[in-house]
């Protein structure tokens, strides 16, 4: 039975080996799980060693060899999560089940796990739930949803609110996850309409003025990197190869961010349409948009609008009426692993395996997706192409300021009574967002997500730009309740001992000595050196391979340096060194093994 | 002006650091002209009789007597060098540190294959160190002043290191004498 059904999965993707990923996602949604037994008949399909897919199951978070319950609760375990009262809900749940997180009940009905953000910092806590979402996740609400779990309900059952705004209720997603778009501007208002600019405009132009359009706007990457994209088109467009891929990167795991989230589900249109732009510009006919699995529940409703723009001339063979050109875009899933959002791990995980970083050179744009060139861009970036070449690229850089273009979409949450998305000109500064989003008495704003940098007031007057303070998007506010060291960067910095890929030495190990370090700070045994320990460890993060490793310390880094005091304050003055071992504690264990009495 | 005076000792390691010591040959002639030794197995001095400029310390600790000898040694010495892997991060013995203790304990004396047991005997005579839960590196449990990596450090690494803190000169190290990959 189960291996017919496996063949029949396996002739789906032509026994594609590179298609390891979506044989892996269709397998786990038909059982539950990828029983241990089905690994080496997947490998043989497909001319892979167990090995092989083994690995790859092992990378992802959402890939398990064991069942995880009929319901499986994923509650996310980010900053926000906990700021909104995740601590005790979770605990409800663990009561309500008789099982810890990261159990499944003897029972087999509902397992508990934790899960890195969810892209819901808005509406914290939230969970997905058999793939869907649950937001704004109370006690109340907690002990209601395992209740109706024994009964056995289903899972859209549940809800006990009204769908989400805007397209969030349309029939084809159905979510009560809410969009919150608290300000758009020249990018994401109204004024869109669907294709006009790629069939009105794009067809009567050439592939390099496409590409000079973008350069004059001085667009650069809205995903975190800041490259010029006009710059990373030409690039692709010179490189040889036969084939050439766009990817749009929407695996927006930066925790506090979740602007993707809602353009994708507010504007599809405008970022497909950004992407057939983008083919065009760099001669491709295939384009992959590669969304994390948490945003599974945008599916269906994406593939519909996908099926809208063939139909509509705006995919599909000579698409625009442009002859020749044949541009299509699937959608690609990940299988939870913030890493894949850096734009090698992302291609290595669409051709079937671990979402391993590659080293570079050769740069995606010369090899990239099964070695050809690829054009890989964040979904805001692309959705700025489409207004570019609409309104033209001296209009785009008109907006924001000299060096730092147009608009930026941030995802504000935490501390505020306004959290949401913003579009803004670049060039305002932190005080106009806290302002803007109501926030009061803020102690720190952590710009940019864990990898970016935590400011306090001294800073407030600095200006989101890229020459100053550079953004993906992740905008989190704390007051003056929250405890900087122990909530947030103790939080942060397991995010990062968490997703870290291993395969660099300092990348792997570095981050767990740091939290080491900070315990040690915390439990009062901390001395002057750790402080200099951290800074000089810290700084050994720049010889990893990719921007995680280049960033995993950053929250003890900049905490230090915008928020000395609270570790000066935790740290001993007096002492030179303190091993903080406990002698009794730490013979504990071994002492009641063999049954004898600690004496020292 | 009397002669600087090393101490050396073997703590959770595998004499492995002490033999490349060895390995600096005939040079150990000019470093006995050089330097006095106290306690070390080179000499078999058990215990300190006077205060040391430098102390060599193989191997991290995995029990009590290694954590206190680890502490004789930063009183009797100006300087304290983690010599080799396993002084540094714990090395190899360190890898029981993701093993709970009872379980490390319950297969070595009760359960491995190759074990005979039959009485069941435990080793906790109070004469016998307790057994940590982790093995720590040195630096974790005292300062440490300096860090000489390699499994074992290199001898000429070893030469030129206690050549240049006891005549207080610089020290070149080329990249390949650190690069351990
Ligand atoms: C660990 C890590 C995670 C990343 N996650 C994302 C992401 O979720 N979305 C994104 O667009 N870019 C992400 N990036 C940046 C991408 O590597 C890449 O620079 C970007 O997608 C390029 O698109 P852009 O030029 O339009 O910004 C990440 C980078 C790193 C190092
Ligand atoms: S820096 Fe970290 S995440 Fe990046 S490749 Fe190295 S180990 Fe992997
Ligand atoms: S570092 Fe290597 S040679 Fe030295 S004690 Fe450890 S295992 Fe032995």
């Amino acid at each position: 039975m189960i291996e017919n059904k496996i063949q029949k999965i396996l002739d789906k993707f032509n026994r594609d080996k590179t298609r390891l990923m979506d044989i892996l996602l269709h397998i786990q949604s038909e059982i539950g799980y990828i029983p241990q037994t089905l690994i080496q008949p997947i490998a043989d399909g497909i001319d892979l060693s167990a090995a092989d897919v083994l690995q790859t199951i092992s990378f992802y978070h959402f890939f398990t060899l064991k069942p995880r319950g009929k319901y499986t609760i994923y509650l996310n375990n980010s900053i926000v999560a906990y700021m909104m009262g995740r601590e005790k809900v979770a605990k409800v749940f663990e009561e309500e089940c008789g099982c810890k997180f990261g159990e499944v009940t003897e029972d087999g009905l509902i397992g508990l796990f934790d899960t890195a953000c969810i892209g819901m910092s808005d509406q914290e806590p939230a969970a997905l739930i058999n793939g869907k979402v649950f937001t704004n996740i109370t006690t109340f609400r907690a002990r209601e949803i395992i209740r109706d779990m024994k009964q056995g309900r289903k899972v859209e059952e549940m809800f006990a609110t009204t769908f989400g705004d805007g397209k969030n209720a349309s029939p084809l997603i159905r979510t009560i996850v809410r969009n919150r778009m608290k300000r758009t501007g020249p990018v994401l208002n109204m004024s869109y309409k669907a294709g006009n600019t790629l069939l009105k405009q794009v067809a009567q132009m050439t592939p390099k003025e496409v590409i000079n359009e973008v350069k004059l706007s001085h667009l650069r990457g809205r995903g975190g990197a800041g490259f010029p994209t006009g710059l990373k088109w030409e690039f692709c467009r010179r490189a040889s190869g036969e084939k050439k891929f766009v990817f749009c990167n929407a695996d927006e795991g930066e925790p506090g961010t979740f602007k993707d989230r809602v353009i994708l589900t507010e504007k599809p249109e405008m970022l497909f349409e950004g992407m057939t732009i983008a083919g065009y510009a760099i001669g491709a006919k295939e384009g992959i948009l590669y969304l994390r699995y948490e945003y599974m529940y945008l599916k269906k409703y994406l593939e519909d609008v996908l099926d809208r723009l063939r139909k509509n001339n705006q995919l599909g063979p000579n698409t625009a009426n442009i002859k020749g050109f044949d541009f299509d875009i699937r959608i690609q899933f990940g299988a939870g692993a913030y890493v894949c959002g850096e734009e090698s791990a992302l291609i290595e995980s669409s051709e079937g395996k671990r979402g391993e970083p590659r080293n570079r050179p050769p740069f995606p744009v010369e090899k990239g997706y099964l070695d050809y060139p690829t054009v890989v861009n964040n979904v805001e970036t692309l959705c700025s192409v489409v207004r570019i070449i609409q309104n033209g690229g001296d209009w785009y850089r008109s907006l924001g300021t000299e060096e730092s273009t147009g608009t930026k979409v941030l995802s504000v949450s935490g501390d505020c009574r306004y959290a949401g998305i913003y579009e803004l000109e670049w060039g305002f500064t932190v005080s106009d967002i806290l302002e803007m989003a109501g926030a009061e008495n803020t102690l720190a704003v952590q710009v940019g997500g864990p990898s970016g940098a935590l400011i306090g007031p001294d800073d407030f007057n600095r200006t989101l730009c890229y020459s100053d303070l550079a953004t993906g998007g992740s905008f989190i506010i704390f007051n003056e309740s929250r405890d900087i060291l122990r909530d947030v960067v103790m939080n942060f910095t397991e995010f990062f001992i968490d997703e870290s890929c291993g395969s660099c030495v300092p990348c792997r190990n570095i981050p767990t000595l740091l939290k080491h370090k900070l315990e040690k700070i915390l439990q009062g045994h901390g001395t002057e050196k750790d402080i200099t320990d951290i800074k000089e460890w810290g700084n050994m993060m720049q010889i990893n391979r990719c921007g995680l490793g280049h960033t995993a310390a950053n929250p003890v880094l900049t905490s230090l340096k915008n928020f000395r005091h609270l570790y000066e304050d935790k740290i001993q003055k007096t002492v030179e060194f303190d091993s903080g071992i406990d002698l009794a504690e730490a013979v504990a264990e071994s002492c009641e093994f063999v049954d004898r009495i600690p004496k020292f | 002006m009397s002669k600087p005076i090393i101490a050396t000792t073997s703590l959770a390691g595998c004499f492995g650091c002490h033999m490349s010591f060895l390995d600096i040959d005939d040079r150990l002639l000019d470093l006995i002209e050089l330097v006095e030794f106290n306690k070390s197995p080179i000499n078999d001095i058990k215990n300190f009789t006077n205060v040391c400029d430098i102390g060599l310390i193989e191997g991290g600790c995995c029990n009590t007597e290694n954590i206190h000898i680890l502490k004789e040694f930063r009183k009797n010495c100006k300087i304290l060098i983690s010599f080799g892997e396993c002084a540094i991060m714990g090395g190899l013995p360190a890898m029981r540190n993701d093993v709970p203790v009872r379980e490390c304990l319950e297969e070595a004396y009760l359960s491995g294959p190759s074990t005979v047991n039959e009485e069941r005997i435990l080793p906790n005579d109070e004469e016998l160190p307790m057994i940590l839960n982790r093995v720590y590196p040195c630096h974790e449990v005292v300062k440490m002043d300096y860090h000489l990596p390699g499994c074992p450090p290199n001898a000429d690494l070893i030469w030129d290191v206690l050549h240049a803190l006891i005549l207080d000169v610089n020290i070149e190290l080329p990249y390949e004498v650190i690069k351990y990959d």
